[in-house]
C-alpha cells in the first residue's frame, strides 16, 4: 500500500502534485498522532470525571442542575 | 461589486489520504483571498481541529473563537486553528465545512486579518461550530497557504479545498 500524500497546488501554473510521504515522515506522523490520541484520551477522562463529580455533588445536595444554576445566577 | 476567481486547481483528496493541502505561488493580483474547505480526517473523535500555515509557518498566527458544542457556547484563544474536520467517531460520510476570508493578503506593509466560519456535520450531541477572528502578525505578502489536520492525522478521501481571489472587495 502506498504511503499517504501531501497535495501541492501551484497557483500560478495550476499544476497539482500529490507527493508521497517518505517512510520517515509517515513514522513521525504516526508518532505525533499517537501523542494526540493519548492527549485526547486524557481530556476525555478528565471531562468524564468532572461530570461524575458534578452528578454526585448534585445528588448529595438533593438538587437538579437547573436548580444549581439558579443558585449561581 | 466583488468578483471571485478560482486560483489554481480544485483539490480532492484521494484514497490514500493527505497529510496537508498546500496552495503555493499565489499571485498577488487580487484584493482578498477566500478558502473553501470540506474536510474529514482519520482521527478517532467526532470533531477534530484543522490548522493553517501561512508561507510555510504557523508563527505569528493568533485568533479568538466563539464556538458552540451542540449543548453549550463558549470562547477560546487559538493559534493557527481555523476550524474543524469530522473524525472517525462522527457520522459516516459527513464532512466539516469551513470558509476562510483573508483580507489584503498581498500587502507588504500591514498585518493580515482573517475570519473563518466552520461547522462539523454529524448526527451526534457533541458537534462543533465556530466563528473565528484571526490575525497574522506579519508585513510579508501571503504567497502560500497550507491546511493540515492538527492531530497529525490525515484528511480522508473526498475532502476538498478551493482557493479564490477576490477583486474589488
Amino acid at each position: 500500500m502506498p504511503n499517504p500524500t501531501r497535495i501541492e497546488v501551484n497557483c500560478t501554473t495550476g499544476e497539482v502534485l500529490e507527493i508521497e510521504l517518505a517512510d520517515a515522515e509517515v513514522a513521525e506522523l504516526a508518532y505525533q498522532a499517537e501523542l494526540a490520541a493519548d492527549a485526547k484520551a486524557e481530556e476525555d477522562r478528565i471531562a468524564a470525571q468532572r461530570a461524575a463529580d458534578k452528578a454526585a455533588l448534585l445528588e448529595r445536595l438533593g438538587i437538579t442542575a437547573d436548580e444549581a444554576a439558579l443558585l449561581l445566577a | 461589486m466583488p468578483t471571485f476567481t478560482q486560483i489554481g486547481s480544485a483539490v480532492t483528496v484521494g484514497a490514500g489520504g493527505a497529510s496537508s493541502i498546500d496552495f503555493t505561488s499565489i499571485p498577488s493580483t487580487y484584493t482578498d483571498l477566500v478558502v473553501k474547505l470540506s474536510l474529514r480526517d482519520n482521527f478517532a473523535s467526532v470533531s477534530v481541529n484543522a490548522g493553517m500555515k501561512i508561507n510555510g509557518s504557523s508563527t505569528g498566527l493568533t485568533g479568538r473563537v466563539l464556538f458552540g458544542t451542540g449543548s453549550a457556547a463558549n470562547s477560546t484563544t487559538v493559534t493557527d486553528s481555523i476550524g474543524y474536520t469530522v473524525g472517525t467517531s462522527g457520522t459516516a460520510s459527513t464532512f466539516a465545512s469551513t470558509d476562510i476570508y483573508i483580507t489584503n493578503y498581498a500587502s507588504t506593509s500591514a498585518y493580515k486579518s482573517y475570519s473563518a466560519e466552520s461547522a462539523a456535520e454529524s448526527n451526534a450531541t457533541t458537534v462543533y461550530m465556530q466563528m473565528l477572528a484571526g490575525l497574522w502578525s506579519s508585513n510579508s505578502a501571503i504567497t502560500s497557504l497550507t491546511i493540515y489536520p492538527q492531530n497529525a492525522s490525515l484528511f480522508t478521501q473526498y475532502s476538498t479545498a478551493y482557493l479564490y481571489g477576490v477583486s474589488n472587495a
